[in-house]
């Protein structure tokens, strides 16, 4: 799911969120995420539902891409939504034959499907887009450690080069007339690939560091970057937390 | 008899970009035809188009007496045409050699068994039985070459598809290779820069260019050069020194 929406460099660019010090967007996605949890009432999540989706599309994320992202967290979703109302005691709410739907675990399949689409839908709006490359920077000088933003930075770079060389070596089997099926032989031949990749990867690993100490690398990086938090950050800032400010009283009235 | 493989007018492109215009090609049985052409002229491409990895926008593509078109008619293709990729690491992934040369028969429905026993029966004949139980991700270079030619032969093709074989071979190894493929007398479309290698396999030559084919003429000039020679200090060398030199 992180790969799904953070590394989403594919949305391309966002030219009105890229005028923004990306540290701006990461700390609004964390005060966004932090109050959709908070907030108990599954009436005002759903409100909240269209007018994030307004906003996601507004700031220049494409309908497809919205709908086919989306789709992957309904997947996860959907054996939450099933089992909860079966499963999580309480008064009846209604009956499927021998299934009884409880009242309790309906509001509870309710409210965790929304604030989770809340969620994710907000981190796409703010970080959709963001490249690697950036968000990378930004975590650094939010004082994250620099070994898991060296983490992050290394993942961007190498995730694509994995893939390649994951189908360079599936085109190898389908030119040697390999073919996926239930069978001993399928799972041992995709076992060893598996393998295969994590020994490439390794001894890629091996060489990058080679390289990298060859060039005199001692375990920083200098970090170079251009970004600075200016007036559209503060105005950014100050609409995001009247934004977030309206749900959360609403969500106290009621 | 009928030809292996003939294209039509086959149209390729490559992340937007076309690489194949209008390629039309025959390959006859026991034919050895030379594929030659600049980087990028879409060499590899036409390759992977003949077994299927490589969908046409357009064009015919009849193999093996067969018009193919799905994923399903190219399994057959794959069966009968051995391709021989330019990296063999890319193609070595079992952990043992004699696991990876068995890994095709496998595939073509033999059962262990008998899929070892053609595995092993391969390397033999390539003279390469001694690397059998030998982990793949340690062979030298030239090792992995005829590893991943033994694991093409094994699944018995009438046809090889070879992509730059020669790449990064010394000369010894080299000539094992040539040896060994003249010696198969199956058809074979071969990609190479290596012109010596083309000289002495190849009967036929054609040439990539803007995505289409044209016959090339493969022939033999006299020239007055010189070259780097590189052997060892010991004075039995086999050959004369200029004076100039010492």
């Amino acid at each position: 799911m992180s790969e799904t929406f953070l590394c989403a460099s594919d949305l391309g660019p966002r030219p009105r969120l890229d005028r923004l010090d990306p540290r701006s967007r990461i700390v609004a996605a964390l005060a966004a995420v932090v109050v959709i949890v908070t907030i108990r009432s599954s009436l005002v999540l759903a409100a909240a539902l269209p007018l994030v989706v307004l906003l996601a599309l507004a700031t220049g994320v494409a309908a497809a891409d919205l709908g086919r992202r989306l789709l992957h967290v309904e997947g996860f979703l959907l054996v939450l939504v099933v089992l909860l109302p079966l499963t999580v005691p309480g008064p009846e709410w209604t009956s499927l034959g021998p299934l009884t739907l409880s009242r309790p675990g309906v509001d509870r399949a309710v409210a965790i499907a929304l604030r989770v689409n809340l969620a994710a839908l907000t981190i796409l709006t703010l970080l959709g887009g963001l490249e690697p490359v950036r968000l990378g920077h930004a975590l650094a000088r939010l004082g994250v450690p620099v070994k898991l933003v060296h983490l992050v930075l290394f993942a961007a770079r190498f995730v694509t080069l994995v893939r390649e060389a994951a189908r360079r070596r599936l085109d190898t089997l389908r030119a040697r007339a390999f073919r996926r099926r239930t069978s001993l032989h399928t799972l041992r031949t995709l076992a060893h690939l598996v393998g295969r990749l994590l020994v490439d990867a390794v001894e890629r690993a091996e060489r990058v560091d080679e390289a990298m100490r060859c060039r005199a690398f001692a375990g920083r990086f200098a970090l170079i970057d251009t970004d600075h938090y200016g007036p559209a950050d503060r105005r950014f800032a100050g609409a995001l937390a009247v934004l977030l400010l309206v749900p959360l009283v609403t969500d106290l009235l009621t | 008899m009928t030809a292996l493989f003939d294209l039509h007018d086959v149209v390729v492109a490559r992340a937007g970009r076309p690489v194949l215009t209008a390629v039309s090609l025959t390959l006859a049985p026991g034919e050895r035809l030379a594929l030659v052409g600049g980087n990028g002229a879409g060499k590899t491409t036409l390759l992977r188009t003949l077994v299927g990895l490589e969908t046409p926008s357009a064009g015919r593509i009849v193999a093996f007496g067969r018009e193919r078109r799905t994923e399903a008619d190219f399994h057959e293709v794959r069966a009968r045409a051995g391709f021989l990729f330019q990296d063999p690491d890319d193609q070595l992934f079992s952990p043992t050699v004699i696991e990876d040369v068995a890994f095709g028969p496998l595939n073509l429905g033999l059962e262990p068994a008998a899929a070892r026993a053609r595995a092993m029966a391969t390397l033999d004949r390539l003279g390469l039985a001694h690397l059998a139980p030998r982990v793949t991700h340690r062979l030298s270079g030239g090792e992995k070459r005829l590893v991943s030619l033994a694991g093409v032969l094994a699944m018995e093709p009438q046809a090889l598809l070879l992509d730059e074989p020669t790449n990064a071979l010394d000369e010894t190894h080299r000539d094992r290779l040539i040896e060994i493929l003249a010696g198969l007398g199956v058809a074979m479309v071969i990609v190479s820069h290596d012109r010596l290698f083309l000289e002495k396999l190849a009967g036929r030559a054609v040439l990539l260019k803007d995505g289409r084919l044209a016959p090339a003429s493969l022939h033999r000039h006299v020239h007055v050069h010189d070259h780097v020679h590189i052997h060892g200090l010991d004075p039995d060398h086999g050959h004369v020194h200029d004076a100039a030199e010492r």
